[in-house]
């Protein structure tokens, strides 16, 4: 689905990622850990080809991701939903076109799957309300709904909990879990290390920790 | 037609998801406007200039005159020697002796129905038709000088020359101004797309990272700069073609500026003044919004 050959990334002086060797198996479930400033955001930017490897070979999807055209990279896009860590809302459109605008982008309407999203991530109150107007769980739920709107392959969410208490971080936790169980390849970046132990039991995730620049599998004794 | 409607419906689609463009909108809509009056006045110029050329260069084609002024008893032998020299010039196609009707006929509205001018002692006039090229003037004259001194070439045509050089040289100003007055509205257009563009950047990010394609983010540009520059210079074509109307004739004597008006069908011309500022309007705005998303991932 996703895989990286010898992946490196710098921003222009030193490598924030480099030597990483991995792949992403379809419907996956990943933690994506390492201290602020590790290169989790970096990671995700390559794997949504928002960022082009500086070194190596990236393939999503089966295509180079070097290789890609605007409207290849766009198309790659609809098929990966992504939470981004500071959620890119446009704020003059409502909380159920936010959630609509990648469908609406593409082209495409379908309202009755925004309502069932807004219902599944409990904001069915709030479709009409504008994104300054919601709280921060609320924020972050409307941006999971946003992210698999597009019945996307893959859902990768960049600290998915971050302003958010631990019994939101929780809920929000089961919403992802779900959708890895429907089948999508899901990777959440977090700090926190609390959350990742806390679901250690409910979902068979796996752990890639940053290490000098490269994600490597974490053992159980995180 | 469709693309016509779907523009006029506004802000719809692809143009909400951009948030109101206000003084660019705006600045595009009134520099429409004036450059549409602008070229109203461009357009009527060198449609003016173009049939003043036109219609003085026809009388060019035409022809001159020899009159012969002499003693009676010498008018026939002059006339004769006058006929010879002219055959014999080149650059000359054509010899013909008015008949004394034609000559009373040139005179007559200069006199009017009741004075007989049959009876008048008209001149004995010649009428030479130039070929193409013409004959040297100034060696006609001097030969005609020598050979039948009462024969006066009057090649009255000829010093509308200069005047048709400078009318198609007007018409020329004419389409030169058209154009500015295009590269003018294009750079307008730019300068208001390209602040537009910047003042909704984020937009533009946010709209590629939900996997918006290029084109449908210029689209929501360019459709409304598009409509703007349509409406404003429909405003002010309108607003200069009734300028022009109210003109007041000042009838044959006027001349040229009685030409300035349109005739006819030539009314429909300004009707492309519009859709000319849509399509410039429409280019700017594609290029500029081309131009800033290649900043954007
Ligand atoms: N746009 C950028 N330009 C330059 N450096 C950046 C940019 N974004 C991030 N960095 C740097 O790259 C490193 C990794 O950042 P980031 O991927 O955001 O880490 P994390 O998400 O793990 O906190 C940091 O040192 C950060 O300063
Ligand atoms: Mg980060």
């Amino acid at each position: 689905m996703i895989e990286l050959q010898d992946v490196s990334y710098a921003y222009g002086g030193e490598a924030v990622l480099r030597g990483m060797d991995l792949t992403l198996a379809p419907g996956s479930f990943h933690f994506l850990t390492g201290p602020s400033g590790s290169g989790k955001t970096t990671f995700l930017r390559l794997l949504a080809r928002q960022l082009v490897p500086t070194g190596g070979t990236l393939r999503i999807f089966g295509d180079d991701a070097a290789a890609m055209d605007r409207d290849a990279v766009a198309g790659v896009r609809r098929r990966i939903g992504v939470v981004h860590q500071d959620l890119a809302f446009l704020d003059h459109l409502s909380v159920a076109e936010n959630v609509a605008l990648p469908l609406t982008v593409a082209g495409r309407s379908d309202p009755e799957a925004v309502r069932e999203l807004l219902a599944w991530t409990g904001l069915g109150s709030r479709a009409r309300a504008l994104p300054p107007q919601l709280s921060g769980g609320e924020r972050q739920r409307m941006a999971l709904a946003r992210a698999v709107v597009m019945s996307p392959d893959v859902v990768l969410a960049d600290e998915p909990t971050g302003n958010v208490d631990w019994e939101m971080s929780m809920r929000l936790m089961t919403l992802l879990v779900e959708l890895n169980r429907m089948g999508k390849t899901v990777l959440i970046a977090t700090h926190d290390l609390g959350l990742i132990r806390a679901m250690k039991g409910r979902a068979s995730a796996r752990t890639l920790r940053i290490r000098d620049g490269a994600p490597e599998l974490a053992g159980a004794g995180l | 037609m469709r693309r016509v409607l779907t523009l006029l419906r506004g802000e719809s689609g692809a143009g909400r998801m951009v948030p109101r463009t206000g003084a660019a909108a705006t600045l595009t809509l009134g520099a429409s406007a004036a450059m549409g009056f602008l070229a109203m006045f461009a357009l009527a110029l060198t449609f003016a200039s173009g049939r003043l050329a036109d219609r003085w260069s026809d009388g060019l084609a035409g022809t001159a005159t020899v009159r012969i002024e002499a003693p009676r008893a010498q008018v026939e032998p002059q006339m004769r020697a006058a006929l010879t020299v002219l055959r014999q010039t080149p650059g000359v196609a054509e010899v013909r002796a008015l008949s004394a009707e034609e000559r009373a006929a040139l005179v007559a509205p200069w006199f009017g129905e009741d004075v007989p001018v049959a009876d008048l002692p008209l001149p004995i006039l010649i009428a030479v038709t130039e070929a193409v090229p013409g004959y040297d003037a100034e060696g006609l004259r001097l030969r005609l000088a020598a050979e039948a001194p009462g024969a006066v070439l009057d090649d009255h045509a000829r010093w509308r020359g200069p005047l048709v050089a400078a009318a198609r040289r007007l018409r020329l100003l004419g389409w030169l101004s058209m154009g500015i007055i295009a590269l003018s509205s294009a750079a307008i257009v730019t300068l208001a797309a390209n602040a537009a563009l910047a003042a909704n950047a984020r937009v533009i990010e946010v709209l590629r990272l939900n996997g918006a394609r290029d084109d449908y983010v210029a689209r929501a540009f360019v459709r409304r700069f598009t409509l703007r520059a349509f409406i404003g210079a429909a405003g002010g074509t309108a607003l200069g073609a009734m300028a022009i109307a109210l003109l007041p004739s000042a009838d044959a004597a006027g001349g040229f500026l009685t030409g300035l008006g349109f005739r006819g069908a030539g009314w429909l011309w300004p009707l492309l003044i519009p859709p000319v500022a849509g399509a410039v309007a429409f280019a700017a705005t594609r290029a500029a919004a081309m131009r800033q998303l290649r900043a954007v991932s």
